[in-house]
């Protein structure tokens, strides 16, 4: 709640600043500075570069500001980490009182905890030490030393000079104290608004466990190899996916036959999500690099189909009849006319079917797999190496990214007249 | 002396409900070698019809078509066809495009260079003969249709609208480039237009057709075609006999299309 109203804040207030430098600072002499209809030409719209960077260090910068990270100059209140301490006053079954002192001891998560040498002091209550680490809480059994007990009767009534009761609490120096329903003390020290590391590491652990795995591996594997893996996977299975799916899909829109008797099976099969078809993938094939690979291909296949197929049906029929006039045979039409004509929607499909393929093959290998991205994470996450998830989830996003940059730089080299036709 | 006969030839479009629509009945035309004939008629009268059967895009449901005695079943090259727009590749260079026809019938680069540069200096695309076509305008575009059918070496030339898409201006250049490629390859076209000013100025004969059914309503023989190779065009309109003419056939459409929605008014009423 309170990242998403920083983040809002941050949004709002980069816009305003970077506006009013922009303004201030550079002319702009391009044609869209020129254009006075803005908002509603979505060509006049590219995406603000200044926005772009800003946005990618505000998540950083929030990162770190919540994790405490060394990177970071601003860091949101941490939690509690020191000595502190409270009193409580206890009332004997005859009615008398006395009180006593707890001394706490909050070590940061992950050392070792310590408790402060204490005096038992004066009075039936005696004081008492407890330790806790940071994000933690302590149940505080006062009355172990104290010379009467809760079974005798004894019950505390005040913690700090307010009375408490059962379910009750009270708020101390740099905690608070809530009563258990048996009268014990259950003391919270302060958590602060960073998160701990086991939810969410500091950039700069997960970047040393990237240097780490990248050189001693994780689980047998390098990192390299189970990013390289995963990739292998995709590249396979998508290529076996394409290599039969666009013939298939040309057959499909140069022929009724094909096209009647493929139709039912790519229309049933093109919802099927791929996921869903792990289990059975499993079943059949197990869950060695064949179930992967036919999996793989099935996402992709039906998707290729279908882009080479419309990619057919698009081809104006006045170019196939130019064609056919300027004397080509059925063979140099699908050659030269048909094939050219439907690479930008095949394109469009390859995007697609990457994009599923490497969604599909994480997946996979987070059910089952002995190396590769999901199975990374999927490991880590059992002993709760957050670090290297969140590792993990970084590189599959950036992987899953570049993928899309060099599709659609290659598209934009191979089908330059995409659009323009 | 080969010629383009069609003979009787008639075209029923079976919509699927049950009705028909008559685009041709009993269409008999002869064309000789070299003859330039431009088509007028108002719209819906079966003029693309027409043409999509000679070119071999459709069978007729009636009649016989042949070139030099050749029967017309299919598309072939011998009949080359310039289309409205869009028919060119844009995944090709303009030179590309221009060659494609010697290219699918086998000749190698070596063979048709000669006739692939001179036909894009004719048509004046030297300077952009390795563009893209969509780099270019829409005159430009024409252009290279023009030069890709010419490159093929068709015995007809078959054209729907080539110079519809057109501005005034462009449209007079690329007119008497017409002209002066049909005089120079002493080709067979048949042009199909809307405008009475280009039937009159390009074509050698006039056809005028008439609608419902698709039919040959008047011929006429005209001579400024003729005049018009390597002259003004401008002049040419000025001439007494080509303004009674356009009046004539003017009025001619004019009352076609009266009529087509005086019937179309009486029948939904
Ligand atoms: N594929 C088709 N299916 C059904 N009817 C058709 C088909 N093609 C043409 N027609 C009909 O045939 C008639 C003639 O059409 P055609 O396109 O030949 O006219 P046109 O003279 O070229 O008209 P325009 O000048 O507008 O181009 C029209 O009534 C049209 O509705
Ligand atoms: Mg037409």
């Amino acid at each position: 709640m309170i990242v998403l109203i920083i983040y809002i804040t941050v949004f709002a207030i980069a816009f305003f600043a970077v506006r009013f430098i922009a303004n201030r600072l550079i002319e702009r002499h391009d044609f869209t500075s020129l254009k006075t209809v803005t908002f509603g030409d979505e060509s006049a719209v590219t995406p603000n570069r200044w926005a772009s960077i800003l946005s990618v260090l505000t998540i950083f910068l929030l990162w770190g500001a919540f994790t405490n990270s060394n990177w970071t100059p601003l860091h949101v209140p941490g939690p509690f980490v020191g000595d502190t301490k409270f009193t409580y006053v206890m009332e004997a079954p005859n009615g008398s009182r006395d009180d006593a002192t707890v001394y706490v001891r909050v070590s940061p998560a992950g050392e070792p905890k310590s408790k402060i040498e204490t005096e038992l002091g004066d009075g039936f209550a005696k004081n008492d030490s407890v330790s806790v680490s940071a994000w933690r809480s302590v149940l505080v059994a006062m009355d172990k030393n104290d010379e009467f007990k809760r079974k005798q009767g004894a019950k505390v009534v005040e913690v700090n000079g307010s009375p408490i009761s059962p379910g009750h609490r009270v708020q101390v120096d740099d905690g608070e104290i809530v009563m258990t329903s048996k009268g014990t003390l259950n003391f919270i020290p302060n958590k602060g608004l960073q998160m701990e590391p086991i939810w969410l590491p500091p950039p700069e652990n997960v970047v040393d466990r990237v240097v780490e795995i990248a050189q001693e591996g994780y689980q047998n594997f390098t990192l390299l190899e189970h990013l390289g893996w995963s990739l292998l996977r995709v590249i396979v299975g998508f290529v076996l996916g394409a290599v039969v799916g666009i013939p298939l899909g040309y057959a499909m829109g140069l022929s009724d036959w094909f096209r009647g008797w493929f139709d039912p099976i790519v229309e049933f099969m093109r919802p099927v999500p791929p996921l869903a078809l792990i289990p059975l993938v499993i079943i059949w094939a197990g869950i060695g690099e064949t179930g992967k690979i036919i999996l793989l291909f099935l996402a992709s296949l039906w998707i290729m189909t279908i882009a080479a197929r419309a990619g057919v049906s698009g081809v104006k029929i006045t170019k196939v009849h130019a064609a056919y006039s300027l004397g080509a045979s059925k063979w140099q039409i699908m050659r030269y006319v048909i094939a050219p004509n439907s690479l930008p929607e095949i394109f469009t499909g390859a995007r697609v079917a990457m994009g599923v393929c490497w969604g599909t093959v994480v997946a996979a290998e987070l059910v089952a797999a002995e190396k590769g991205a999901g199975m990374m994470i999927m490991v880590a996450s059992r002993f709760q190496l957050t670090d290297i998830v969140i590792m993990g989830i970084i590189l599959i996003g950036a992987i899953g990214y570049a993928i899309d940059i060099l599709m659609r730089k290659s598209e934009d080299y191979l089908v330059p007249w995409k659009g323009k036709g | 002396m080969s010629t383009l006969s069609i003979d009787d030839v008639s075209m029923r479009f079976d919509l699927g409900n049950g009705e028909h629509v008559q685009a041709l009945k009993n269409v008999t035309l002869e064309l000789k070698t070299g003859e330039l004939m431009s088509v007028l008629g108002p719209s819906g009268c079966g003029k693309t019809t027409l043409l999509n059967i000679v070119a071999g895009f459709l069978a007729p449901t009636e009649g016989k078509l042949s070139l030099n005695g050749v029967p017309i079943t299919e598309p072939g090259a011998e009949r080359g066809m310039v289309f409205q727009q869009g028919a060119l590749f844009d995944w090709m260079s303009v030179r590309d495009n221009v060659a494609f026809g010697p290219k699918m019938g086998g000749q190698s680069p070596a063979e048709y260079a000669e006739t692939v540069d001179h036909l894009l200096d004719v048509v004046g695309l030297q300077d952009f003969k390795q563009k893209a076509v969509y780099e270019l305008s829409g005159g430009m575009q024409q252009r290279v249709s023009l030069a890709r059918c010419l490159a093929n070496k068709p015995d007809v030339i078959l054209m729907d609208e080539p110079l519809g898409a057109l501005d005034a201006l462009t449209r007079e250049k690329m007119q008497s480039l017409v002209l002066k490629l049909w005089k120079e390859t002493g080709r067979t076209i048949i042009l199909i237009t809307h405008s009475v000013e280009e039937a009159l100025l390009l074509g050698e004969r006039l056809l005028v057709m008439a609608p419902r059914p698709g039919r040959i309503h008047k011929e006429y023989q005209l001579p400024f075609a003729d005049l018009g190779v390597g002259a003004d065009l401008r002049e040419i309109k000025k001439h007494p006999d080509f303004n009674t003419t356009r009046e004539e056939i003017l009025s001619m459409i004019w009352d076609m299309e009266e009529e087509i929605m005086g019937r179309s008014e009486g029948a939904s009423s």
